[in-house]
């Protein structure tokens, strides 16, 4: 029997995950976005399933919203990685450190 | 969907279509018309804007669209104060980014797709309108910062605050999603009396609160949540530092008063605390490391980090006069801020950026008018009276006083004194330092609607303080309606 406190430690799991993807990566960012994107994606599982077993649907609306504001967030993201890319010739995490002070 | 659905939501409607003409527009116009038009259509929209929110303002909270936005005079006067601070922004920016090939369409619709968000953020009642407004404000702001595209400066910070910025959206959901699982409902004015219904252990409550609050001060960069600011305000060209150092402050102020005063106030005292902690390191970090910049725009954002500890002060105390006078507090910020940025962007030339302090030594020999508001503005940020900054100062005190919080009033003042150091310097290498010879001086040379705003401006620091009493009346009166 799968109950609602599987799905929000899957939720927790994959929050945590992303957050140590976020700070613990020293090398490119592109795994930062996905970490950014896997960070939508466990707040989408925690509202799915207190939607379902809270029997109400705003919860699986507010996914649906998620979901369109993750691509735009992604689309933003990966088009500021080019204009670095342009600018630096690296992804990489370390050589961010022009502003600094 | 009835007349009172459109009424409520007129603003952000009218403001939204206009950005997108703008944007559409600026395809088809010949390019010696294109600056001209789109420049003019985006300060007529936000008049018409500001105009629409007066007008339709009600009292007390209207209701529309099934519950998820309202209209009171809480919003109304902050949609009043983003409008026309962003026409500011637009008016003071217009030679810099001329300058800089920055002055173009997406500039218009990004600023005015920001200002639907910011005002979409101030009306929210539900968590849904506050996630969307307050994404729709962070994507225009990320690409506002991005602008530049031939500046690694700018592109570092665009990258910064766009993963910063992610993280914290991605934390106030996670927030909002515990939330909703505990109470069952997404509107903000029915959190505070399902929450506490809720009964069994305190853990997940507090969770849900700690990770709303995170997202939210990092949201408006308080300590220990400010790693972006310094470098998105270094980084980022100074026609768009102005944009984001201003109107998204009014609109996170709403969203922490909505979500924190209104929607959790039965948990008032459990983050009365972790907010008393955040304000006084911000007040303390913010004011002691902007010593020991050389550069004006990350000085004014370490100052901008010890001014937002200072309004959170007036949240923390928990009562309308508190929730007020943090109001007032944040809006004569604005003005001020808008001033002091209008300054560096009228001194800014063709590729003169006028960010670095030992640029302004000497400026009261070569454009002592200049030098004059900048005056103004820095004795007004620090708080020296006659100056409004310095009723907005004591304004907040005296309600965290009022709240038996003496100490803490204590601590500010000492706080507030350590940073008018950094403030006066300013005026010092301006008024007391030679002329700088190293380098090309600074020019003066605003076109002429920034020269007359930016003089009403700098004098409006001055020149308001009979009336500033009326503010407060107005602050206390939209709030009081809501508790």
């Amino acid at each position: 029997m799968i109950t609602l406190s599987h799905y929000l430690v899957l939720g927790a799991i994959l929050f945590a995950l992303s957050v140590v993807g976020i700070f613990l990566n020293r090398k490119n960012l592109v795994i930062i976005l996905m970490a950014i994107e896997l960070l939508l994606l466990a707040v989408n599982m925690n509202f799915i399933a207190f939607s379902y077993y809270l029997d109400d649907l705003a919860g699986q609306v507010f996914v649906f919203f998620i979901l369109t504001v993750a691509a735009a967030e992604a689309a933003i993201g990966l088009a500021i990685l080019i204009v670095l890319f342009r600018n630096r010739r690296s992804i990489n995490v370390q050589d961010l450190d022009q502003l600094s002070g | 969907m009835t007349n009172q659905d459109i009424l409520v939501v007129l603003p952000e409607i009218v403001i939204a279509l206009m950005a997108c003409f703008i944007l559409v527009l600026d395809l088809y116009l010949p390019a010696t018309k294109k600056k001209k038009f789109g420049y003019g259509l985006s300060l007529v929209t936000l008049m018409v804007g500001a105009g629409l929110s007066i007008v339709y303002s009600e009292p007390a909270p209207v209701y529309g669209l099934n519950g998820l936005v309202l209209m009171d005079s809480l919003s109304a006067i902050l949609k009043v104060g983003i409008c026309i601070s962003t026409g500011f922004v637009l008016v003071y920016s217009r030679g810099y980014a001329d300058a800089r090939g920055l002055w173009k369409g997406e500039f218009f619709a990004l600023a005015l797709f920001g200002v639907v968000g910011m005002m979409v953020m101030t009306a929210s009642n539900h968590l849904l309108s506050l996630y969307v407004g307050l994404e729709l404000l962070a994507l225009c702001l990320y690409t506002m910062v991005a602008l530049r595209i031939d500046s690694t400066a700018a592109s570092e910070a665009a990258m910064k605050y766009f993963v910063l910025g992610a993280l914290a959206s991605g934390i106030l959901l996670y927030g909002m999603s515990l939330l909703y699982g505990l109470t069952g409902t997404l509107y903000i004015n029915e959190l505070s009396a399902s929450i506490v219904r809720h009964d069994g252990s305190t853990l997940p409550r507090t969770m849900a609160l700690i990770l709303v609050l995170v997202g939210l001060l990092f949201k408006i960069g308080a300590v220990p949540f400010h790693m972006w600011v310094p470098d998105v305000y270094e980084g980022s060209p100074t026609s768009s530092t102005v944009y984001l150092a201003t109107a998204p402050k009014l609109a996170g102020f709403a969203i922490i008063l909505r979500l924190l005063a209104d929607g959790l106030g039965s948990l008032a005292t459990e983050w009365q605390g972790m907010l008393l902690v955040v304000s006084i390191i911000s007040l303390a970090l913010g004011n002691i490391i902007a010593i020991a910049q050389s550069n004006i725009k990350r000085m004014l954002a370490y100052s901008a980090i010890a001014h937002v500890g200072f309004f959170l002060l007036g949240i923390l105390t928990g009562e309308v006069s508190g929730y007020a006078s943090a109001m007032a507090y944040i809006l004569i910020y604005a003005v001020v801020t808008l001033g002091a940025f209008g300054v560096i962007l009228a001194l800014s030339s063709k590729g003169v950026e006028a960010d670095l302090i030992e640029d302004y030594s000497g400026l009261n020999q070569s454009h002592p008018w200049a030098a004059f508001i900048m005056l103004l503005l820095m004795f007004s940020l620090a708080g020296i009276p006659p100056t409004i900054g310095f009723y907005a100062k004591l304004s907040v005190l005296q309600a965290v006083v009022n709240a038996g919080m003496t100490w803490v009033a204590v601590v500010a003042v000492v706080l507030s004194v350590i940073g008018a150091f950094y403030y006066l310097r300013i005026v010092k290498v301006m008024y007391f330092d030679d002329l700088a010879t190293s380098h090309p001086g600074l020019q003066f040379r605003p076109k002429q609607d920034a020269r007359i705003l930016l003089t009403i401006n700098g004098l409006a620091v001055v020149v308001l303080m009979p009336w500033i009493g009326k503010l407060t009346t107005l602050c206390e009166g939209a709030i009081e309606v809501l508790f």
